[in-house]
């Protein structure tokens, strides 16, 4: 049924119409940040800043192991997709593992939440809708590995998923400077 | 024919049973307006007992009428003309009319239509949850929206539905702007060029577009407003607010964000109800009138250039809202930009009936009258788009005049002429062509007697979203305008009755039609 | 043939319609009032005549293109024609859009005169309040936790501050005729919207914003203000009134009103 390419055109339109899901947000941000002149720049560069430098690598680094995983599905090698697939599924639970420590360290210590100040709105609004993409996207990754590893699943299906994990990353490319580098303490 | 069906025939089928439903559902609540609008004091016990809390001894509260509409406009926009026109026809007729076997991802568009089902099913679950149904209109302007139970009856729980309702709504719909997307680029029979389509299948395209982008504002707007209501965020609450006496701890958020991020996606979406009819009364009339369509290329130029400025006018619903007045003007050049394909598209309507054979049968009919009523619709809009004009007229029943012609009318319009069209291709039956006629005159004639009056309430002034006129002098002398009207609606819903029973009755009983009823040159009459 | 008439029949009602004057606009009492008026009346006249021309058309195309056994033409379309009916409508439109940008500007692009009587307005959940400067002429500070309907002070004037005590507060909106005005509207809770009919004016008033809103009113009476923005279960009854008064009248009013304000 399905012609080869249609499952990469479906997943290019979804991360187009997801692009602009984000873009809005981050128009948001920039609206209401013009109209505040008085943003608030909470974010010491250690710990804070430090943490979102190593959480931006980890996350940069789990695209490259999609594209080997890819790389070995394309050549037919279904164990070392599903070894590379694991290793990207790592890649981005250390990194949620490592945005839900620094979400603690915000909230508990310096007392910043979602309801306290339109900083705390934004913040998690945005880093949380990402991170929702990043869960979701590890529940795919998870599908697409154990699949590959029963034998099913073609090289499109995986190019398609590492579509998906690039464009995850690419948002936070954009999501790492406006709020963090944007907000670090003068 | 089974519930969870991946055949695009029977998930095209299942959607406009959806908006069947639901466009009766809408047409009872506007009549229980109209009525309360003329009989704000009269006692009903039927209401009494389907609103205990709304009606209390069958006495409506103002409430409740807020909330009907608000029921009502969301039901009608969303469940009506955003289903049956682009996913009911285009499932159907998309795949067979390019030579397709089926959508190109058929699991995809079984979830996207159970994922609209959920979301209907979650709007009207909001009817009865403690407080009601939410009374902010189908455009839910925060902070009314935006603040919870303080700000009225119906702003908890029954809110927070309509956001999860239009949230899932957006969801289905991107789901099922890729499949049309991708069906239409990748699964076009080989001999087909993309300027062979027939102007259909343009119009699903166009919609599946506009649909792709205007979804996903929408969402980011549902997801922030649901974040100030349940995690307090302060994206659309500005600070020292004291609503209902208490003091507000939020700052720093802006109203009209909100505003410009609904109508960033609002706009485009009165085209996304527009274009399926479109593209559909484009092909009726040149089957019906013998002809080739007229300017074809120049249709689907139009489309796509509707489409596209569609996205850059959405100021024109904000005039008065207090952005900035020097983007009013740009707005307003550009809304008027965007009425010259509407006017080419009704001019080559026009050339394409011109030296044709015309054939008067029910769905030439509905196309008639479809022209007809978008002319009478589009054309107030060169009123609204003057933010000098608009200044007086946002907010009155001219605006309510100006788009229940256009946008309701105009596009059901469009869906009855569809039906007449191809039930032969659904069914094998007709549906029966002097029923369809009665109903035509009937529906005509009620629809412009219902909706013409109404502009010149607005011209009096009137404000729209009033329970009842009774507060005003001034709205003592258009009284007996609305008691007009309200009889013509129920004039022109009891029209509908005819529709229903030759619908249903015509899928068993109609008469026995022939593979190419109509004569038609489209791919979809061709093969079995 | 029965449906070309019958389109033809309605358009001309909905015509005949326009010519009645018994639902109309109010009188205009206001400069931009009456340049609102004849611009609406020229926008009118163009969309009238195309009106007829467009509805007149498709009636008489349905019925002189009736089936009468003829063949059907066999033109399907004409790139010139395209072209001419694009350029014109676009003329057409564009024309409108730019003509009507002339009252726009006179509301909103106004500069601050000198002259004018500045109001303060507040909406709220549903009632308007209005606040005019005392004879110092200089509206005091305000504090939201201040604000106390019931005992007379919805704008919550600071009683620390003694530039407020003289400011005068009023349920109804009173200005003296042929004065420029300039009103600041305010919102505490929700959107709401100031229309007064008789002005052509019409202007939302949202929670975080200070929108101002000029005008001058030359002709003395009684204009309702209804509210115009849904704002809760209340919006139809959000009712005010703006009281145009003669001069002299205005200043006897202000008088007597600044000898009755008390401290809050
Ligand atoms: C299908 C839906 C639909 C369509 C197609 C349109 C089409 C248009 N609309 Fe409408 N509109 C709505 C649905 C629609 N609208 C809705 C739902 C609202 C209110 C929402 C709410 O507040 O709840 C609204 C509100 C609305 C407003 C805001 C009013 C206000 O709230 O203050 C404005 C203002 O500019 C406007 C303008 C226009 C214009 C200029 C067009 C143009 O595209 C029209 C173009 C068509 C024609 C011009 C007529 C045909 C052409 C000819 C006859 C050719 C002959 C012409 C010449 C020779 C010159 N619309
Ligand atoms: C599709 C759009 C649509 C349609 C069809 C209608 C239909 C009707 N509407 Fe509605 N209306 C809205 C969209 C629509 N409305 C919106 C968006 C609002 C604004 C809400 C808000 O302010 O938030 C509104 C508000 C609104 C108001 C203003 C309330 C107020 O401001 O206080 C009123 C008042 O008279 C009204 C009346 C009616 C009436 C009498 C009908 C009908 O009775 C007319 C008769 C019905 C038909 C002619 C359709 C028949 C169709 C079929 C039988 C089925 C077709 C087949 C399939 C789907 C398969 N509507
Ligand atoms: Cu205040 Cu409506
Ligand atoms: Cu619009």
């Amino acid at each position: 049924m399905n012609p080869a390419g249609a499952k990469t055109l479906g997943m290019w339109l979804f991360v187009l119409s997801d692009l602009l899901t984000f873009a809005t947000l981050l128009v948001i941000y920039t609206a209401l940040r013009l109209a505040n002149p008085d943003w608030p720049k909470p974010f010491a560069l250690s710990p804070s800043i430090v943490y979102a430098t190593i959480m931006t690598i980890v996350l940069l680094a789990s695209s490259l192991t999609m594209v080997w995983a890819v790389d070995a599905m394309g050549k037919n090698d279904r164990k070392r997709a599903v070894q590379w697939l694991l290793a990207t599924i790592l890649g981005g639970a250390s990194f949620i593992a490592l945005h839900l420590t620094e979400w603690r360290h915000l909230i508990q210590i310096d007392k910043i939440t979602p309801a306290s100040s339109l900083f705390g709105s934004v913040f998690f609004g945005v880093t949380g809708l990402h991170m929702a993409h990043v869960a979701a996207g590890l529940i795919y990754l998870t599908v697409l590995a154990t699949g590959v590893a029963r034998g099913k699943f073609s090289a499109e299906d995986i190019e398609t998923g590492g579509l998906y994990w690039h464009f995850v990353d690419l948002v936070w490319m954009f999501v790492f400077p406006l709020v963090y580098l944007m907000a670090v303490k003068p | 024919m089974t519930i969870f069906s991946t055949d695009h025939k029977v998930i095209g089928k299942q959607y406009i049973g959806l908006a069947l439903f639901s466009v009766l559902l809408g047409i009872v609540l506007s009549l229980v307006m109209r009525f309360h609008l003329v009989h704000p004091d009269a006692k009903v016990k039927l209401f009494g007992a389907l609103w205990p809390d709304g009606a209390p001894g069958g006495q409506m509260t103002p409430e409740l009428y807020l909330s009907l509409m608000t029921i009502h406009g969301t039901i009608m926009v969303f469940f009506v003309l955003t289903t049956a026109p682009q996913s009911g026809f285009g499932n159907y007729f998309l795949p067979l009319q390019i030579g397709a076997h089926d959508m190109a991802f058929p699991v995809l568009n079984m979830l996207s239509f159970w994922t609209t089902a959920l979301s209907l099913l979650t709007l009207l679950a909001a009817f009865f949850v403690e407080g009601g149904a939410p009374l902010s209109g189908w455009t839910a302007y925060p902070p009314l929206s935006g603040l919870g139970r303080i700000t009225g009856p119906g702003q908890g729980l029954g809110q927070d539905l309509w956001i999860l309702s239009i949230a899932l709504f957006c969801v289905a719909s991107l789901m099922a702007a890729i499949n049309f997307i991708v069906t239409i680029i990748e699964l076009r029979a080989p001999d087909m060029g993309y300027f062979d389509m027939p102007l259909t299948c343009w119009g699903w395209f166009v919609t599946a577009l506009i649909s792709l982008f205007a979804f996903a504002v929408l969402l980011a707007g549902g997801i922030l407003l649901l974040l100030d209501r349940t995690a307090g965020t302060s994206f659309f609450v500005p600070g020292g607010l004291i609503v209902n006496d208490q003091i507000q701890t939020r700052s720093g958020g802006s109203p009209i964000l909100f505003q410009h991020l609904f109508w960033f996606f609002g706009h485009p979406e009165v085209y996304i109800a527009i274009l399926p009819g479109m593209g559909l009364i484009s092909t009726i009339l040149s089957t019906f009138s013998g002809k080739k369509v007229f300017g074809y290329k120049a249709m689907a130029i139009a489309l796509l250039a509707i489409g596209g400025l569609g996205f850059v006018v959405w100021g024109h619903h904000m005039f008065i809202s207090g952005m900035s007045p020097y983007s009013s003007i740009a707005f307003s050049v550009l809304t008027l930009a965007v009425g010259v394909p509407s006017a080419v598209k009704t001019f080559n309507w026009l050339a394409t009936l011109w030296g044709g054979r015309l054939r008067f049968t029910a769905a030439m009919h509905f196309a008639l009258g479809f022209v007809s009523i978008f002319i009478t619709g589009g054309i107030t809009g060169l009123i609204l788009g003057q933010p000098g004009l608009d200044i007086y007229f946002h907010d009155t029943y001219f605006v309510v005049a100006h788009f229940h012609l256009i946008m309701g009318v105009a596009a059901i319009f469009a869906i009855f002429a569809g039906l007449h069209y191809w039930f032969p291709k659904m069914y094998g039956r007709f549906l029966h062509e002097g029923l369809g006629k009665l109903h035509f005159y009937m529906t005509f004639i009620g629809v412009y007697a219902v909706f013409v009056p109404l502009h010149f309430a607005g011209f009096v002034g009137n404000p729209r979203r009033y329970p009842d006129f009774k507060e005003y002098e001034f709205l003592k002398a258009v009284m007996p305008l609305h008691i007009g009207v309200t009889h013509a609606a129920y004039f022109l819903a009891a029209a509908q009755l005819i529709f229903l029973f030759n619908y249903f009755w015509s899928q068993r009983r109609g008469a026995a039609a022939p593979a190419n009823p109509w004569g038609a040159t489209t791919r979809e009459w061709r093969d079995d | 043939m029965a449906i070309a008439i019958l389109i033809a029949a309605l358009a001309g009602a909905t015509l005949a319609l326009f010519f009645q004057p018994r639902w109309w606009f109010p009188d205009a009492i206001s400069a931009h009032a009456r340049a609102y008026d004849s611009q609406f009346a020229l926008t009118l006249w163009v969309i009238g005549c195309i009106f007829v021309l467009a509805q007149g058309g498709l009636a008489w195309i349905a019925f002189r293109y009736r089936d009468q056994g003829q063949t059907p033409s066999a033109n399907s379309g004409n790139n010139r024609l395209e072209i001419v009916w694009t350029v014109a409508t676009a003329a057409v439109f564009l024309a409108l859009a730019f003509a009507g940008q002339g009252i726009w500007a006179g509301v909103h692009l106004a500069v601050d005169d000198p002259r004018a009587l500045h109001v303060e307005v507040m909406a709220k959940q549903f009632a308007w309040s209005y606040r005019y400067a005392g004879a110092d002429g200089v509206f005091g500070r305000v504090d939201i936790r201040q604000i106390d309907d019931a005992g007379g002070n919805p704008f919550g004037i600071d009683s620390t501050d003694p530039k407020g005590a003289d400011d005068i507060t009023a349920a109804i909106l009173r200005v003296p005729a042929g004065r420029p005005v300039e009103l600041r509207l305010k919102s505490r809770d929700v959107i709401h919207n100031f229309f007064v009919r008789e002005l052509r004016l019409k202007q939302d008033v949202v929670p975080g914003m200070t929108i101002p809103l000029r005008f001058t009113a030359d002709k003395p009476g009684t204009y309702e203000v209804p509210c115009s923005e849904l704002c809760g279960l209340g919006h139809h009854q959000m009712r005010s009134a703006l009281v145009v008064m003669p001069p002299d009248a205005y200043e006897e009013w202000l008088q007597e009103a600044r000898q009755k304000v008390v401290l809050p």
